[in-house]
């Protein structure tokens, strides 16, 4: 079945693209072996035909030959068929067979894989290689990232339930999407809010459930001069006022504190005194709690009070 | 990475228009080498030497029937070589798709991004190449930004690249949070990684008698020792394209109960089990070799995650509890 099928179409495809003029449907039904003779069932096999061709991105040019009153027919020009020429030198190729790499078994595997066949097909030998250095890897865990990467690819408008941090239900978003950014490993989503009527960007692990489609591919516009990496680095950065923290730690412990204190002082009896900075109260809270009884806050009262109320919790 | 992430596609020879694209691919393979080996081919294309021989013979096989019957492909393999001579008008690969163009460009950008000395220039060309290859299928990778700063300090990255071209041995004093402690030892790097947003060393440590990724911001303190680096024959790369936790079946199984505001944890860790228990909470099953770091794990949580198996751990994390409580008091 699917063998017969692979032949069918490979027949169509080298068909169309030897063809010097348009060819109309019963002239292909003719040509290529593997289609039923009878009309109808004919024609509904070739439609779906058509269809995959064009999904593995082959040119299907529909029209009728010049000076001729037949129906409509069917080509593939070789031009828009080929790759055009590309020659890459030996460093360029090893290059190329590391940025495949990079998705390994990313949502763009598959097609990373893909185009590295076309291109050692056109000739270049795109070895795996290692070379010394870093070797970076992207990650698509979210499930959101394939369906955001068609919207932005395709420019469509889609919708999703969102959870925003900090509520305590998700939210329906309307968006043109303009583009997707990966931030210190987290994906996110920037474009048009469409409800609040502004830019908007929303980080992909807090999409709850499907991403659907709300309009046909061409129908957003991504304004002139729109820099998607700068609406994220923007969004993730608002400015925080920096406090110091007073710590004792237990002598040997609490690394992790340590780290960043702006001070480090001895104290008594097997405790230090340790200076730090730090903007989010809730959070440095709980990282202190986490140390459990090798730190103890001295001020600021708050973060002692919210250090407490992390370890009473515990405790409930 | 996280506990609900999805496997990647990897099987490329399923369905029909997989083996099309294939079989589109394999004649200018041929044609542009002009003479290529079967078995050399079969790796290239990720498949056996029988799946070939069949790919080569459907090809052979392509008749058109009308106007008259004519075979556009002629090719043999003989002898363990290819030759193709004839392929009609299929001697070109298809041009890229949008999806082809932008994950080898992504790719290639995020090289060109990567900080560091390196020399740029090949990858600066070959993007240029590609790009106007690609044609219009280049211009959606635009939409895909990856920012490359693997946020582990400069010089702690310039000298572990520079022990690693120089092939030495380094000694590290490395932070381990799970259980805070600054740990000595000596390591033979292997390679660097940036996964997620941070890099790594993946390297053989001599203590441990293993590999092991050291993320380089944890580095408390490092030098090159005046040691060639000696990383055994034995030692394979951590597979860290499914996931840097890989529990095993002899770890501790670890119970515990998320609040609504706890639930972060199910997407930061890999949990075997994610059970919704209303009302926003969670039950999620984990596996740990130690679990030092989940008792750290509850104490950050407070009341918005219960660890609630096994009882000895449940019991610690009391005791720390009150201990740590009782120095407020």
């Amino acid at each position: 079945m699917s063998r017969q099928k692979t032949e069918r179409l490979l027949s169509l495809v080298v068909c169309l693209l030897s063809a010097r003029r348009y060819l109309t449907a019963s002239q292909i039904r003719h040509a290529v072996p593997g289609y039923p003779d009878a009309f109808d069932a004919f024609k509904r096999m070739f439609e779906r035909d058509k269809d995959e061709l064009r999904e593995l991105g082959i040119p299907l040019e529909t029209g009728t030959n010049p000076g001729s009153d037949e129906e409509v027919g069917y080509r593939i020009s070789p031009q828009a068929y080929e790759l055009p020429e590309i020659r890459l030198e030996p460093d360029e190729a090893a290059v190329l067979g590391l940025a495949a790499r990079v998705w390994r078994q990313a949502e763009l595997a598959g097609a990373a894989a893909g185009g590295l066949l076309k291109l050692r097909a056109a000739g270049i030998d795109a070895e795996e290689t290692t070379q010394p250095g870093i070797e970076p890897r992207l990650q698509t865990g979210e499930a959101a990232f394939g369906p955001l990467w068609q919207a932005v690819r395709d420019r469509r408008p889609v919708t999703f339930a969102y959870q925003a941090a900090g509520r305590a239900t998700p939210q329906r978003r309307n968006l043109e999407p303009w583009g997707v950014v990966n931030r210190q490993g987290h994906w996110y989503v920037a474009g048009f809010d469409l409800d609040r009527g502004s830019e908007r960007v929303f980080r992909l692990s807090r999409i709850d459930g499907p991403v659907a489609f709300t309009g046909p591919p061409g129908s957003v516009t991504v304004p002139d001069g729109t820099d998607v990496r700068t609406l994220v680095q923007a969004a993730g950065s608002e400015p925080r006022s920096v406090r110091t923290a007073v710590l004792r730690i237990r002598s040997g412990t609490g690394y992790g504190l340590r780290r960043r204190a702006n001070s480090d002082q001895p104290g008594q009896e097997g405790w230090d005194v340790v200076a730090a900075p730090f903007s989010d109260a809730g959070w440095y809270a709980d990282y202190i709690a986490s140390f459990g009884a090798d730190v103890v806050v001295v001020e600021p009262v708050d973060l002692r009070e919210a250090v407490i109320g992390r370890l009473k919790g515990a405790l409930a | 990475m996280t506990g609900r992430a999805r496997a990647g596609r990897a099987n490329r020879t399923g369905t029909a228009t997989d083996r099309l694209q294939r079989l589109l691919a394999l004649v200018p393979y041929v044609v542009s080498r002009e003479v290529v080996g079967l078995a050399e081919t079969a790796d290239a294309f990720g498949v056996t030497e029988s799946e070939l021989v069949d790919d080569l013979n459907m090809l052979w096989c392509v008749e058109l029937r009308s106007p008259d019957p004519y075979c556009p492909i002629d090719l043999s393999y003989e002898g363990g070589e290819i030759v193709v001579s004839q392929a009609e008008s299929m001697d070109r690969p298809l041009r890229l798709g949008p999806d082809e163009a932008s994950a080898l460009l992504i790719g290639l950008r995020m090289l060109a991004d990567l900080p560091g000395p390196q020399d740029k220039s090949a990858l600066r060309r070959t993007i240029a190449k590609l790009e106007a290859a690609a044609g219009e299928a280049a211009a959606a990778s635009a939409k895909v930004a990856v920012h490359m700063d693997g946020r582990a300090p400069a010089d702690v990255q310039a000298q572990v690249a520079d022990a690693m071209r120089q092939g030495r041995r380094l000694h590290l004093s490395y932070y381990v949070p799970g259980r805070d402690e600054a740990t000595e030892r000596d390591v033979d790097p292997m390679r660097l990684l940036l996964l997620e947003g941070r890099t790594y060393l993946e390297a053989w440590c001599r203590s441990a008698d293993a590999v092991r990724l050291f993320r380089l911001d944890r580095v408390l303190a490092l030098n090159v020792l005046d040691i060639a680096a000696e990383v055994p024959d034995t030692a394979e790369h951590i597979d860290v394209d499914s996931g840097l936790f890989r529990p095993s079946a002899t770890d501790v199984r670890v119970e515990l109960e998320l609040a609504e505001a706890g639930q972060w944890v199910a997407d930061y860790y890999p949990c075997e089990q994610v059970t919704e228990l209303g009302d926003g909470r969670l039950k999620v099953v984990l596996r740990t070799p130690d679990t030092r770091w989940v008792r750290r794990l509850a104490l950050r949580l407070g009341e918005d995650g219960h660890v609630t198996a096994p009882a000895d751990l449940v019991q610690e994390i009391e005791e720390e509890a009150t201990a740590a409580l009782a120095q407020y008091a």
